[in-house]
């Protein structure tokens, strides 16, 4: 028996990035976290919906945001949750990553969020196991999660991201997140413009539906939104930026600009921030700064994609038995 | 029914012959007012009462039931609406549907719930709504107000109030609309 035609576009058995997903299923997740945001508010914020439900978070790299509130969202699901990090881990015996995702498989998890410094890793996890994989950032490529949270704040706050005027400043070269974003706001119609020193571009930006600017202060005017990227200096090799100093002073988001950027703009920012550098003190206690919103629709908007690919699977097991 | 909700139960596809009206509008409106009387009576009175929509066929009747509360008494009354999908014990077997949402007043200790839905079938429903309300707070009582109560239970679930007791063939569907109560199956 087939679900297809009638049924919402769900997502495939994996989330390893926003290419390859569609405007509908965007959408789809976005109508879902309200609903998940709702129960957050609940005086017992907690459903049974994911009982007996196993999801391990597979961390290759330091994460706060990202990891806590998968952890958080899974929990609100009453699922059980399992925590691998590699500081702490056989990794250091010199288990391989094949071994160690086999081992994590074998404790029962059904989804692994999956976090490396390379690209590409959540791709090869996901044909060494059974369970979903989530990619939770994967080195210079993408990070799903955070670009549909930022989706999703930008909805809240304005109805639609269509025709909105987003801008995406900083280390672009570097960051998962401007992949992803690039991605899922362009697909949900804003018109995106990169806006970095050229050093700090993508060395080929193929045919990503956008704009591209040097100079900060020319289009700074123009924006509905400023979406501000950390400086991922660990990711650097030498030579890219004069000095931080000079990069704030030509790309930071500080009071002198933050007047300059209309009245009804927003300021966002995938933390964690560089004080000082991408933007300063003052402005990120600015009334138009939504980071915060950011941090609290993270829960929700994990908790939407993780009952999403465990529902999903399950209804697909369920069609073979039919059949 | 809800038509998305149709297409989304098993089993899918297919479409819904009626063979039988078994209540007319005018049928169901005076149900409605019968088991407003009976809420108001069983209760003496509509204090602390809480009609609460099951997402999405009760809220229909919930609302008609409010409706109907209203004007015997002369007051307002609260109600609100839920959405049981994330308590149930089937999930899985049902997609999600995004657009029904939960919505009830910040306090429900201490309150008469009165859980309002369509049609009583197996009960599951109906103990995924307990569950679900009883993370919510602690009323002082729950009750049930179904329109169509068709048997077949498979919990020892019962009703307080009942528009109509209507026998039915496991394989029958019963759908619930405005226009009136219609006893039918599906076919492919």
């Amino acid at each position: 028996m087939s679900l297809d035609v009638e049924t919402p576009p769900g997502l495939s058995k994996h989330l390893l990035g926003i290419e390859g997903t569609t405007r509908e299923q965007l959408e789809l997740i976005l109508e879902l976290t309200d609903r998940f945001a709702e129960i957050g508010k609940r005086p017992i914020p907690k459903v049974p919906a994911l009982r007996g439900r196993t999801v391990a978070s597979v961390f290759f790299e330091d994460s706060t945001r990202t990891r806590l509130s998968f952890e958080s969202a899974a929990r609100r699901l009453s699922a059980d949750t399992l925590t691998f990090s590699a500081g702490s881990s056989s990794l250091s015996k010199g288990e391989s990553l094949r071994d160690t995702v086999e081992v994590i498989s074998s404790y029962g998890a059904d989804v692994l969020i999956v976090r490396h410094s390379m690209a590409g890793t959540p791709q090869r996890v996901s044909e060494w196991t059974n369970a979903s994989v989530i990619n939770a950032g994967d080195g210079c490529h993408e990070h799903p999660t955070q670009a549909l949270l930022d989706c999703y704040t930008l909805k809240q706050q304005r109805g639609s991201l269509d025709g909105m005027s987003i801008g995406i400043v900083g280390d672009i070269r570097h960051s998962r997140v401007a992949r992803s974003n690039v991605l899922a706001f362009s697909s949900l119609g804003a018109k995106v413009t990169l806006i970095a020193p050229q050093t700090l571009m993508p060395p080929s930006m193929g045919n990503w539906p956008v704009e591209v600017s040097n100079v900060l202060d020319d289009v700074i005017s123009d924006l509905d939104a400023c979406y501000l990227l950390r400086m991922q200096s660990e990711r650097h090799s030498k030579g890219l930026i004069p000095s931080l100093r000079e990069y704030a002073k030509d790309f930071g988001l500080n009071g002198r600009r933050c007047e300059m950027l209309s009245k009804d703009a927003l300021i966002l920012h995938p933390g964690p921030t560089n004080q000082g550098v991408e933007i300063t003190a003052e402005v990120s206690t600015d009334p138009r700064s939504i980071i915060l919103d950011q941090v609290t629709n993270g829960v929700s908007l994990r908790m939407a994609v993780l009952f999403m690919l465990l529902g999903q699977h399950e209804t697909s097991k369920q069609d073979e038995v039919q059949e | 029914m809800a038509d998305r909700e149709r297409r989304m139960t098993p089993p899918f596809g297919g479409v819904f012959v009626a063979s039988a009206r078994v209540m007319t509008r005018d049928d169901m409106r005076r149900a409605i007012r019968r088991m407003a009387h009976e809420v108001i009576e069983r209760n003496q009175g509509s204090e602390d009462i809480l009609i609460v929509g099951l997402q999405t066929g009760g809220v229909k009747v919930a609302e008609n039931l409010v409706k109907a509360l209203e004007e015997i008494e002369g007051r307002e009354i609260e109600s609100g609406c839920l959405d049981v999908a994330l308590h149930r014990d089937d999930i899985g077997l049902r997609p999600v549907v995004p657009e029904a949402a939960t919505n009830l007043p910040d306090l429900i200790d201490g309150k008469i719930v009165v859980i309002a839905d369509d049609v009583l079938f197996t009960g599951r429903t109906i103990r995924a709504a307990l569950d679900a309300i009883c993370h919510f707070g602690r009323p002082r009582s729950i009750q049930l107000a179904v329109m169509v109560d068709r048997g077949h239970r498979e919990l020892p679930i019962r009703p307080d109030y009942v528009g109509k007791n209507l026998p039915t063939r496991i394989d029958e569907l019963v759908d619930v609309t405005e226009e009136g109560v219609d006893l039918g199956v599906m076919r492919k």
